[in-house]
């Protein structure tokens, strides 16, 4: 079971769980604040519309195309 | 088909250049037609950096001329201009640049420009995400930034400007006639279509010089300035092939704005993989982090550059009524305002407020042949 | 590492498994790309709550089989890097794949249409709810609303109802006519009759379409005109998509022909442009079956083997003549055009709102005077609700083709192609 850290909060997933479901597991499934502030959640879960991008490990990814993995920092407000 | 006067400027090209003489030329009460084709040029696809630069006394004179009006002009801005008055920092590699950035600064100084030396220790200090071993930088306060099309857009708003969206096929004079036969004529008409302007005048001697751009995704900023490295003085003043040099601008957004290169005899408006890469591979080597940043969209632009790497402002010397504003190479946004003050103090015979020959058409197309 | 393959197939769901599978007999090397963690596509997605029909499990396993494929999980196209080469990224490094013969088979995304509320969290595509729920998204005990155009509602509803969701809505724009003519045309194509049936659904509704999706910080409710009437259902989530638009992106950039907004290919599955191919739902919305039997089309064509490829010519009209009627029935009503107001977001990367679009007179100028199209989904979203609105042609792709890494781009070579 993946443990990973969301927004530095220590999470378990099944494997295979997308960081777009952790995001909804581990707290309110939002992934990023838009332009003029409004919190966004995934949208198209396909890797199309990019709400979903969120800083794993420092880097901008597509949580809906990301499997969770150990050790893993995901961060939703950097 | 004759239209007749339909004001009394007619300004081919709604870019930076056009916007800034329309709205000089609206503001004494002067009626403007402004006409553009809708290609987008220079003014949309350029990086808006608002800069001095002093390879020449002329090129001094202007852009410090029109970063002062930039600097007037600010308070009045949108904030969708997202103007921002953040400094250009040029980056000296080694020591023989660093001796190019003492007598620009010595140089600036001495013309009354705000600017600061910066040694190894402090310029990691100003801008810590920079590579280390860097010999130091010059500073310069009054630079800053701008999203020229939607500055465009603000001085273009104005009761006295109208705008037509139009392809003009031949200028005559003070006339013009669009793709649809139609003449129409003005006491003066400004062509201000940077690299289109060949396309109705072939004698200008206007090459187009091809750039690439990148933009990234919005990061928590990590810069503050204009980060430009001295050797852009070189690479684009002095180079005959591709060239290219580090130029990172933060934007307000939060995204990194990433330039430049340079390519001559081409208008293939495609982005080039290599030159990109080759791009990019320059603003890293000064900015490391950039390497893991994601960059979410690349485009190019064409600057129109003449020969001496300054504008041609004022009254064409073989056509009569027909006056320049046309080849700023890279420099349109900052030297905007600048070229209309001083387009405008020759259109009503006035005193320029800074001396307006080294700008005139004459230097490449020879005396006049009107009266 | 740069590496050099016969075929390159882009896209590993059900076309380019099919086609990966065809044309390996042949001997050629393979390289399946795709920029999922896992093959399927979106129909065969897998994940920790994803029930794979056993013809996928089946695909998979035989594909896995083959030594010559080799696939590439989470991979993306950046650029064209050469001639008959492309850049790609994954998580860990960029890389070019140099191939001899391309088969495209990038598939479709959901039409996503801007209506009031549709930015708050709560509200997704309506494929796009499935596809997170396979990946672990958890619905138990939610209500969903599900609505749209197209079969693709009823199939997430099944997928949602499965992991305890509570479908209190299926929305379908379409008339009643329509559907049941639709429905009625079913048992010519018995598979899909049978399925129909199971996933059916006493909460489905037609002539029903979203108007605004209600909440303050996420989605509370939303808002429908249901035959006639306005009705509001208190709701935790509402899935949301018009239909299918092919993926043509990557085979633009290639110079491979459109029509129909589709990659315009022949009898063989080629495209315009020589030894590069495309399948499934990037050449047309056709359903899993048309994407399954074009992909091996595609893969018999590309290594030359046209006696295969024509065997199955019959075979791919019969689920044209499927697609053909799935498309007409399901046609968007035109007041679907109307739903987002002044204030509603268009693009939402930018935040840009449909009051500051409606006035252009074309994308490009739109873009310049208000950002629209400027962010990182590079208006995949916005610039396809915006052809579907105002008639404007959405722009060319420009390398990088999705939001690539820096140092990714750095591996393009860095001199001028001869």
């Amino acid at each position: 079971m993946p443990d990973l850290f969301l927004d530095g909060r220590p999470l378990y997933v099944a494997n295979g769980t997308s960081v777009a479901a952790a995001l909804a597991l581990g707290a309110d499934g939002c992934s990023r604040t838009s332009v003029s502030g409004q919190r966004r959640a995934p949208l198209c879960g396909m890797g199309i519309c990019q709400e979903c991008r969120v800083l794993i490990d420092g880097r901008l990814r597509l949580a809906c195309q990301t499997l969770c993995l150990d050790g893993m920092h995901v961060q939703t407000r950097p | 088909m004759n239209e007749g006067q339909v004001a009394d400027v007619i300004i081919i090209g709604a870019g930076i250049i056009g916007a800034a003489c329309a709205q000089a030329l609206a503001r004494r009460n002067v009626k403007v037609l402004v006409l553009d084709a809708g290609w987008h040029g220079a003014t949309a696809a350029g990086m808006g950096h608002l800069l001095v630069l002093d390879d020449n006394p002329a090129e001094l004179a202007l852009s410090q001329y029109s970063l002062q009006r930039w600097r007037e002009l600010a308070p009045a801005l949108p904030a969708s201009c997202a103007w921002r008055n953040n400094g250009t920092l040029w980056l000296a590699a080694n020591a023989e640049e660093m001796a190019v950035a003492h007598s620009k600064y010595l140089n600036l100084l001495a013309h009354g420009e705000s600017c600061e030396l910066i040694g190894r220790t402090a310029l990691h200090q100003r801008e810590p995400e920079l590579r280390p071993g860097l010999e130091g930088g010059l500073l310069i306060k009054g630079d800053g930034i701008l999203y020229a099309p939607a500055a465009a857009r603000w001085m273009l708003d104005a009761p006295n400007i109208r705008q037509q969206r139009a392809q003009v096929s031949e200028v005559d004079g003070a006339r013009v006639r669009l793709d649809d036969g139609r003449w129409l004529s003005a006491e003066a008409v400004v062509l201000a279509n940077g690299i289109q302007a060949t396309e109705l005048c072939p004698e200008l001697p206007i090459e187009p010089k091809k750039g690439h751009l990148l933009i990234t995704d919005r990061y928590p900023a990590t810069i503050t300035h204009t980060l430009v490295e001295l050797g852009y003085v070189t690479s684009a003043h002095n180079a005959s092939g591709p060239s290219v040099a580090c130029n990172i601008q933060p934007r307000p957004t939060g995204q990194l704005f990433i330039g430049a290169s340079r390519q001559f005899g081409t208008v293939d408006p495609q982005v080039e993989g290599w030159m990109l890469a080759k791009m990019l591979k320059r603003a890293v080597e000064y900015l490391p982090g950039l390497a893991h940043l994601n960059g979410i969209r690349a485009w190019t632009g064409f600057r129109a550059a003449s020969p001496d790497g300054l504008p041609l402002v004022g009254q064409h010397p073989q056509r009569k009524g027909l006056w320049l504003a046309v080849g700023h190479e890279g420099l349109g946004v900052t030297t905007a305002p600048a070229t209309a003050d001083l387009l405008v103090a020759q259109l009503f015979d006035e005193t320029s407020p800074l001396a307006a020959q080294p700008y005139l058409p004459q230097r490449f197309l020879g005396e006049p042949a009107h009266a | 590492m740069n590496e050099a393959t016969d075929l390159l197939i882009i896209g590993a769901g059900p076309a380019g498994m099919a086609a990966a599978l065809a044309a390996t007999s042949s001997g050629a090397h393979i390289v399946l790309l795709d920029d999922n963690p896992l093959p399927g596509g979106q129909i065969w997605r897998d994940g920790p709550q994803a029930n794979l029909p056993s013809a996928a499990r089946h695909l998979r396993d035989q594909l896995r089989n083959c030594t010559n494929v080799r696939c590439h999980a989470g991979t993306r196209v950046i650029a064209c890097a050469a001639d008959k080469t492309l850049l790609v990224e994954d998580a860990e490094r960029g890389w070019q794949i140099r191939y001899e013969r391309l088969i495209l088979c990038t598939g479709a995304r959901e039409l996503l249409l801007p209506f009031p509320g549709w930015t708050l969290p709560g509200v997704t595509g309506a494929g796009g709810l499935q596809a997170l729920i396979k990946g672990g998204l958890p619905v138990r005990g939610e209500r969903l609303v599900i609505a749209g155009s197209g079969p693709l509602l009823l199939a997430s509803a099944a997928t949602a109802k499965h992991q305890g969701a509570q479908v209190v809505r299926i929305a379908e724009q379409a008339s009643r006519g329509a559907v049941a003519g639709f429905a009625g045309q079913l048992p010519r194509w018995p598979g899909k009759f049978f399925q129909s049936f199971s996933l059916f659904d006493s909460h489905y509704r037609t002539d029903t379409h979203v108007v605004e999706a209600l909440g303050r910080e996420r989605l509370e409710g939303v808002r429908l005109h249901q035959q006639g009437k306005t009705i509001e259902l208190a709701c935790d989530r509402l899935a949301c998509g018009f239909g299918l638009i092919p993926n043509t992106q990557l085979g633009q950039a290639l110079g491979c022909a459109i029509e129909d907004q589709a990659l315009a290919v022949d009898a063989w599955q080629a495209t315009t442009r020589r030894e590069h191919y495309a399948a499934g739902e990037c050449t047309g919305f056709g359903g899993s079956e048309l994407a399954l039997v074009e992909g091996a089309i595609a893969g018999h064509a590309a290594v030359g083997n046209s006696a295969a490829a024509q065997q199955l010519w019959p075979r791919r009209a019969r689920w044209q003549g499927f697609a053909r009627a799935l498309n007409t029935a399901f046609v968007l009503d035109p007041r679907l055009k109307a739903l987002a107001r002044s204030d509603t977001l268009v693009c939402r990367c930018e935040d840009v709102p449909y009051g500051e679009l409606v006035d252009h007179e074309n994308w490009r100028e739109a873009k310049l005077a208000s950002r629209c199209g400027m962010g990182a989904c590079q208006g995949r979203v916005c610039a396809a609700a915006l052809e579907h609105l105002f008639g404007w042609t959405p722009p060319l792709p420009r390398p990088p083709f999705s939001p690539a890494r820096i140092e990714t781009l750095l591996e393009l070579e860095e001199t001028p192609p001869t």
